[in-house]
């Protein structure tokens, strides 16, 4: 059930002028119209920052650097970082703890290798379609116990040397939001984007009617 | 004397209803009991507690069934308890709401996060005129619609073959959700043009982020504080969470703390990593789920205790829409017979079917079949391995559990002794496609 025509507010031009539906209903289409032409001027500029209802604040500062990161990078913050310093972040910030030493010994999920028919490993980095998509989430959910304290920098070098273990980067090179969506994951191509998707899309396996 | 003794009873009488509150069955299991012990908890309906927080019947002991320990909990460690899945009881209920306290839910490696609704905030960011943040006051303050939505995971039916329809279509329950449509809020930030999908993410330990079509986001997609006329309880969400109606239920995002609006899907961590593989014989486009149906009474594990009248019950629902018509057979399938809709019908909701029965103490195997309003139907077994070009034994092994969406006909079958058993045939061979 579409919920493209749900009653809601008009364009309102300041912060608690809000008109609503019902209520210009009540005061006649007539007074509503004369209102949002008295009001269009500044509606137009206003139209930026405050939103239809009023309601809502702008991100902070904090919030706004508090970023998911796209699959090519797109968000991607500036900063960077190398194997070698990502081997040092790795035993300073933890991550050893859970994952091993050298990434391998667990007793959390190794992070080098693996072999993603065999089911033996979660999901093996080598197999994740997206260099980025590692950056984002080591920066958003690693460590488990305190995400979020790896700096831009400590997760670009933790990025480069879980990529550079994986033999997909080569050990010298340097991280950044640049070269980081440059990075070519070995099984990106195993992957198709998902569909576009409409109400009228209809999903061929569940059809009787086709093969 | 007397008066001691009756003043005992109460002590003891309000002990055990203490000790049935935080009978889970986790704890029942480990005292050696079961669900079952419980009624002989005495329950005081007096009780100013009881009088505040209505209890049930302690001869209703219906709880979720837990389930068993997955591969991936075995093999990841974490700060945070681990919980895992639990299956509505479907043979159960009656109707089409199910009890939140019984709507399964899936496992969830981050445990279930404590959220203050005073300190929560929903963020909209991305591809918009006006990234805003709104607090839960705010967000109560936008205009809401109530709806009934099924919600499925998507590995619902983990074993066909399982001996109850808890086992084999547990992983799913219907709520009367209550929140804001998406399409208000992004009305609030106002979309750019190249906005095309909208990223949403919890709250919980794990971020759990999940990527949707902005035409799903637009149409129907609710963030939801309410179900069932009460808060969105913690381990279904609370206090703020995505209901994406019809959609594989890894889509509906709990804990919901920020939408970002983009112009791809971002096959984040958790999409790529168990929701979508890269063997292209299992390749999909992993959005609503078919037409399905099950027959909940009689069903496996029951028995007829009588010769004569029955009514067979079961439950309807398509994530296109509305189901149209059921069909139920007696025979396995031979000829069917529509089945009455008992109501509400509602788009992608869970639907009750009814059929009044004779047995007459002969074999039976029941079945249903969903035809919905797009006139999409039910496959059988036979007709989905066609599809996939899979064996049968294919289909039970790895492609089925990667497939989801398994909505195939589950017969029950009656014995001439009244018990009811899966009616699906055994499997010899399970072939893993992936070795």
């Amino acid at each position: 059930m579409s919920e493209r025509n749900i009653a809601r507010w008009t364009a309102c031009a300041t912060r608690g002028a809000v008109v609503s539906a019902r209520r210009r209903t009540r005061l006649g289409g007539a007074v509503a119209l004369l209102a949002a032409a008295l009001l269009s001027g500044g509606a137009l500029q206003a139209q930026e920052t405050v939103s239809p209802s009023g309601l809502g604040r702008p991100l902070t500062d904090a919030e706004q650097h508090d970023r998911i990161v796209g699959p090519e990078g797109a968000d991607l913050p500036p900063g960077s970082g190398t194997a070698a310093e990502g081997e040092m972040v790795f035993a300073r910030r933890g991550c050893s703890a859970c994952h091993g030493p050298t990434g391998l010994e667990g007793p959390s999920i190794a992070l080098v290798g693996g072999d993603i028919t065999t089911r033996s490993n979660y999901f093996p980095i080598r197999h994740w379609p997206f260099a980025p998509s590692i950056w984002d989430y080591i920066r958003r959910v690693m460590p488990y116990d305190r995400p979020g304290i790896l700096s831009d920098d400590e997760t670009y070098a933790v990025t480069a040397w879980l990529l550079y273990r994986n033999g997909i980067i080569q050990q010298e090179e340097v991280m950044t939001a640049e070269t980081l969506a440059e990075v070519r994951m070995p099984g990106r191509d195993d992957y198709q984007q998902p569909g576009t998707w409409t109400p009228e899309t209809r999903r061929g396996f569940r059809i009787l009617t086709e093969p | 004397m007397k008066r001691t003794n009756r003043d005992r009873r109460r002590f003891l009488k309000q002990g055990a209803a203490v000790a049935g509150l935080v009978a889970t069955p986790q704890a029942l299991e480990l005292a050696g009991g079961s669900a079952a012990a419980a009624a002989q908890t005495v329950v005081d309906h007096n009780a100013l507690e009881s009088v505040l927080y209505g209890k049930r019947s302690r001869f209703v002991t219906t709880t979720r069934e837990v389930e068993g320990r997955s591969h991936s909990e075995q093999t990841l460690i974490r700060p945070h308890p681990h919980r895992p899945s639990a299956r509505t009881p479907l043979a159960e209920l009656t109707g089409t709401i199910t009890p939140t306290p019984l709507h399964f839910t899936t496992q969830h490696h981050y445990g279930i996060p404590d959220i203050n609704p005073d300190e929560h905030t929903l963020r909209v960011e991305g591809l918009v005129d006006r990234p805003l943040v709104f607090t839960m006051d705010e967000l109560r303050r936008l205009p809401f619609v109530s709806r009934v939505y099924f919600l499925e995971c998507v590995g619902n039916r983990p074993n066909p073959r399982a001996e109850t329809v808890t086992g084999t279509h547990g992983r799913m329950g219907c709520s009367e959700w209550t929140g804001v449509p998406l399409s208000v809020l992004l009305d609030e930030v106002g979309l750019r043009d190249a906005a095309s999908w909208i990223v949403a993410e919890a709250a919980d330990g794990g971020k759990h982020t999940k990527s949707i079509p902005l035409g799903k986001a637009l149409d129907d997609v609710l963030v939801a504080y309410g179900q069932n006329g009460e808060p969105v309880r913690p381990d279904h969400g609370y206090p703020l969470r995505l209901v994406v109606p019809g959609f594989e239920g890894i889509y509906n995002v709990k804990w919901l703390k920020r939408i970002k609006v983009v112009d791809q899907p971002y096959l984040s961590f958790q999409e790529h990593s168990r929701f979508l593989t890269p063997n292209p014989k299992t390749q999909r486009d992993a959005y609503d789920f078919g037409p399905n149906s099950v027959i909940t009474q009689p069903s496996g594990g029951q028995e007829l205790q009588a010769h004569g009248a029955h009514v067979i019950s079961g439950l309807a629902w398509s994530g296109s829409g509305a189901v149209r018509k059921v069909e139920v057979s007696t025979d396995g399938g031979a000829t069917y017979r529509e089945a009455e809709l008992a109501g509400p019908v509602l788009p992608k909701a869970h639907t009750r079917f009814y059929l009044p029965w004779r047995w007459n103490g002969e074999e039976a195997v029941l079945q249903s079949r969903c035809l919905d309003e797009r006139d999409q139907l039910q496959p059988t077994e036979a007709e989905y391995a066609r599809y996939w070009n899979l064996t049968r034994g294919q289909l039970y092994g790895t492609v089925q559990s990667q497939l989801g969406h398994c909505n195939w006909i589950q017969p029950w079958k009656v014995g001439r002794d009244g018990k009811v058993t899966n009616g699906l045939e055994p499997v010899d061979v399970v072939v893993d496609v992936h070795a």
